[in-house]
């Protein structure tokens, strides 16, 4: 869903961008509250992974691909504004180094890949936490519907910019992108739940859960094996 | 049941990501993803264009320059591209860690 330069309208891009630099802005000041070292290692490697599996398109009907996005499944592991500076240096290394996803568009990009669904999974499970049983089934069920959701909202976010840029009209572009998106959505849900289910297995204690709350039963056993 | 210690959790998932980004990648599908499937259709896929920075990326369009081999040149950028992004990832995380006793928000113990 990376949109190019020549997509948006100057004004469209740049508006967007507010809430893309607001979001990641905001992501590096609670950074300085909330990033202590054993996160250091473990940003790197979620923004590491998300690249690697955005590669990874997967065929959709009709001579369609799909890849992830990632926005959902970075603020299940590390919160949603440690997040939206993950989207925000993967979304960025694939426009400079890369070409893909436009310069003018990268608030756009940052925006509708990752901040809303970093930010909308993060909503989800505050409300989860509270309406749903602590079970990590609820957890993956809310994972799995909210990825997917993710996408959605990405798809309809790039139709409504489309649409005020005056590329393609609104009406005919949305349900074009919402009819190819609700497929890709599953396998964005498919991904997410099946990597935030590996991490549960290892090493449940990394997760943040993004406002579900710890996952990790609380035993109380010394981290004796933390390497150097 | 015992935890792996965080180092080798780390590890592991790189070499996992590394082998995605470098082995599965080539035989990624290579059609148009939503949006550019989309801008097709509905004929504005041409208002499309790189930006002037773009001409000179180093590895444009996921295939590492000077490689013949398309899966091959796939795989290198896919390889150098995910340890870049855990290098850039981990940098940018220590710059904006929390450190102690800084004078600004120290609010919580």
């Amino acid at each position: 869903m990376h949109i190019p330069d020549g997509f948006l309208d100057g004004s469209v891009a740049a508006v967007t961008a507010v809430p893309a630099v607001a979001a990641v802005g905001y992501g590096v000041r609670r950074a300085g509250k909330t990033l202590d070292d054993r996160k250091v290692p473990l940003l790197g490697v979620t923004a590491a992974f998300i690249f690697a599996v955005q590669m990874l398109n997967f065929p959709v009907a009709g001579g369609t691909s799909g890849h992830l996005l990632g926005g959902a499944l970075a603020a299940i592991l590390l919160g949603p504004w440690l997040a939206c500076i993950v989207m925000a240096v993967v979304i960025s290394g694939q426009a400079f180094v890369f070409a893909d996803g436009g310069v003018t568009a990268l608030g756009a990009n940052i925006f509708n890949m990752g901040v809303v669904g970093a930010l909308g999974i993060g909503l989800a499970m505050i409300a989860a936490r509270y309406l749903l049983p602590r079970s990590r089934t609820a957890f993956l069920s809310v994972a799995a519907v909210g990825a997917w959701a993710s996408v959605m909202l990405g798809a309809l976010l790039c139709s409504v910019e489309l649409g005020i840029s005056g590329t393609v009209p609104f009406a005919t572009v949305l349900p074009a992108m919402l009819g190819v998106h609700a497929l890709i959505g599953v396998g964005e849900a498919i991904i997410t739940v099946a990597a935030v289910a590996a991490v549960l297995a290892t090493r449940p204690d990394l997760i943040d859960g993004a406002g579900f709350g710890p996952l990790d039963e609380p035993r109380t056993m010394p981290a004796a094996g933390v390497a150097s | 049941m015992r935890r792996i210690p965080t180092i080798v959790f780390i590890a592991l998932a790189l070499a996992v990501a590394v082998g995605l980004a470098t082995a599965v990648s080539p035989f990624a599908s290579p059609d148009p993803d939503g949006l550019a499937k989309v801008a097709g259709e509905k004929g504005f896929l041409d208002s499309g264009e790189l930006h002037a920075i773009q001409d000179d990326s180093p590895i444009p369009g996921y295939a590492f320059p000077g490689i013949d081999d398309e899966r091959v040149a796939t795989g290198v950028a896919g390889f150098v591209g995910t340890l870049g992004i855990f290098a850039i990832g981990v940098g940018i995380a220590w710059g904006l860690r929390r450190t102690r006793g800084t004078p600004a928000g120290t609010a919580s113990a």
